[in-house]
């Protein structure tokens, strides 16, 4: 209800913006919404939509899956923790737009140049939070584990993983909000479709009301599959906390 | 089944870069069926020995003979239990051979029942350490180590909880070690009791107890309690004397 409220909160405001502003600047919601539904039905939105899914799924489960392990690694092993502490570094401040550009260079206008980039930009930040999560990993339920004699891979699933689960959460949220960014950025620089392709298109031609309507469709996207997918795994991974009645 | 404990020695390296002794030698040994009770004052280095014993510190000198294939249970001092595991799932992960039989037995006997399928976070101490129990006495040990199991609990509870040990424990054959600072625990449940020196620790004295464990009624445990009160008090005059 609240969700409501504020949504048709901001739809108010940018309707009132846009009546002083003109159509030109700032297209009033039906006009963006012409432009959707135009796009939707040519079918146009949905492949755009589409290739541009496809990366982010892809350089995301390849970055949390490498970004994890390697988090994991270093937060138990001290020797990987030394050797890897100044990439880590490197890696979490080169700029993404230096990265696309290395990529696009040296692996050619190409698909996996793209998704590589993408996940490159995604992975220092993955492994700092699941190193940080290993490091707080708690010495006396291993040291249960270890004097009953639990099989490592059943330890690990239900000792480990378990006190590693906000930790992956809270990386996928962040992870999954800055590959949303960057995939534009990568797109726009080097793809021939996808949702930063169509925005670079209407920038060029100041076409407002595409630009908007690409950039709404994918944001509500966005906000979908985090309330559809990242919220109730993070529900569930915190379940057997007590709450607050 | 025979545990040996031969430990020459165990120090830690504290901050300022020496070493502090944690354990003196200290050696004794521990039969199938037989109750093991270490009594000593807080911080003598009981923990560091039993974790030793249990092959998780191997920073030691001295040797430890367990047979390889002896089943550890264990109720460490502060239950431990995972808490995103329900009651049933702790005992289950520790013990994925036991049957739903015995389990149900084991909780009927624990009164755990109504709580399988609580999560930790909801039980007081007094369940929890109860779930630890059920946990260490689910894998059928043959080396069951109890890490002062009934501390902070009340009288009441703890006698019950205490009698309960007492008849898993002599429904098996098992080595047990118990560690408490309750003289009254140690004479219930124990066979043999060391009592260990303050830190570095080392034990001062060995005190068998004839009688067997079921027919230790109050009288003779007044008896055996008189008795250990007299002859600590003549160990202290000894060495006053020396």
């Amino acid at each position: 209800m609240l969700r409501l409220l504020s949504f048709s909160l901001f739809l108010a405001t940018w309707w009132i913006a846009a009546l002083f502003v003109g159509g030109a600047k700032l297209p009033s919601p039906p006009a963006v919404l012409n432009v959707i539904i135009a796009e939707a039905s040519s079918g146009a939105l949905f492949l755009h939509l589409g290739a541009t899914l496809a990366r982010v799924a892809l350089a995301f489960v390849l970055a949390m899956s490498l970004g994890s392990a390697i988090g994991y690694l270093m937060g138990r092993v001290k020797l990987a923790d030394r050797l890897g502490d100044p990439w880590l570094i490197l890696l979490l401040n080169l700029p993404a737009l230096v990265v696309i550009v290395l990529a696009y260079i040296w692996a050619g206008l190409t698909e996996a140049a793209a998704i590589a980039a993408i996940a490159i930009n995604k992975l220092p930040t993955a492994i700092v939070t699941l190193r940080e999560g290993t490091r707080a990993l708690d010495r006396s339920l291993d040291e249960m584990a270890s004097v009953f004699a639990m099989p490592r891979w059943r330890a690990f699933r239900h000792v480990v993983l378990p006190q590693l689960a906000p930790y992956i959460a809270a990386s996928a949220r962040s992870g999954l909000s800055l590959v949303w960014k960057i995939v534009l950025v990568a797109e726009l620089l080097g793809r021939p479709n996808g949702v930063g392709f169509e925005i670079g298109v209407a920038f060029q031609l100041f076409d407002t009301p595409r630009l908007l309507a690409y950039s709404l469709t994918f944001a509500a996207v966005v906000l979908v599959i985090e309330t559809v997918l990242v919220q109730p795994f993070e529900a569930r991974a915190t379940r057997w906390r007590p709450r607050a009645a | 089944m025979r545990l040996e404990v031969d430990i020459t020695g165990k120090a830690f390296r504290n901050a300022a870069g020496g070493t502090q002794d944690v354990l003196a030698p200290i050696k004794f040994a521990l039969q199938s069926g037989e109750v093991g009770v270490l009594i000593g004052p807080s911080g003598c280095g009981k923990s560091t020995m039993l974790r030793i014993l249990l092959g998780l510190d191997r920073d030691f000198h001295g040797t430890i003979a367990r047979p390889p294939e002896a089943r550890i249970g264990m109720v460490f001092q502060e239950p431990r239990l995972l808490p995103w595991r329900s009651v049933e799932q702790n005992v289950r992960l520790a013990a994925p051979g036991i049957s739903d039989a015995k389990l149900s037995e084991l909780f009927r006997i624990l009164e755990l029942e109504a709580h399988r399928s609580h999560f930790p976070g909801e039980l007081s101490l007094g369940l929890a350490r109860r779930v630890a129990l059920a946990r260490a006495f689910a894998v059928e040990p043959d080396l069951l180590v109890l890490d002062e199991p009934l501390a902070s609990l009340d009288d009441a509870l703890a006698g019950r909880l205490r009698d309960e040990i007492a008849t898993l424990v002599a429904s098996r054959p098992v080595m047990t070690l118990l560690v408490t600072h309750s003289i009254d625990d140690a004479i219930r449940l124990g066979d043999r009791l060391f009592f260990l020196s303050p830190r570095p620790a080392r034990i001062v004295a060995e005190v068998p107890i004839g009688i067997p464990r079921d027919t230790r009624g109050e009288a003779e445990i007044a008896a055996i309690k008189a008795d250990l009160a007299r002859r600590t008090q003549g160990d202290r005059a000894e060495r006053d004397v020396s």
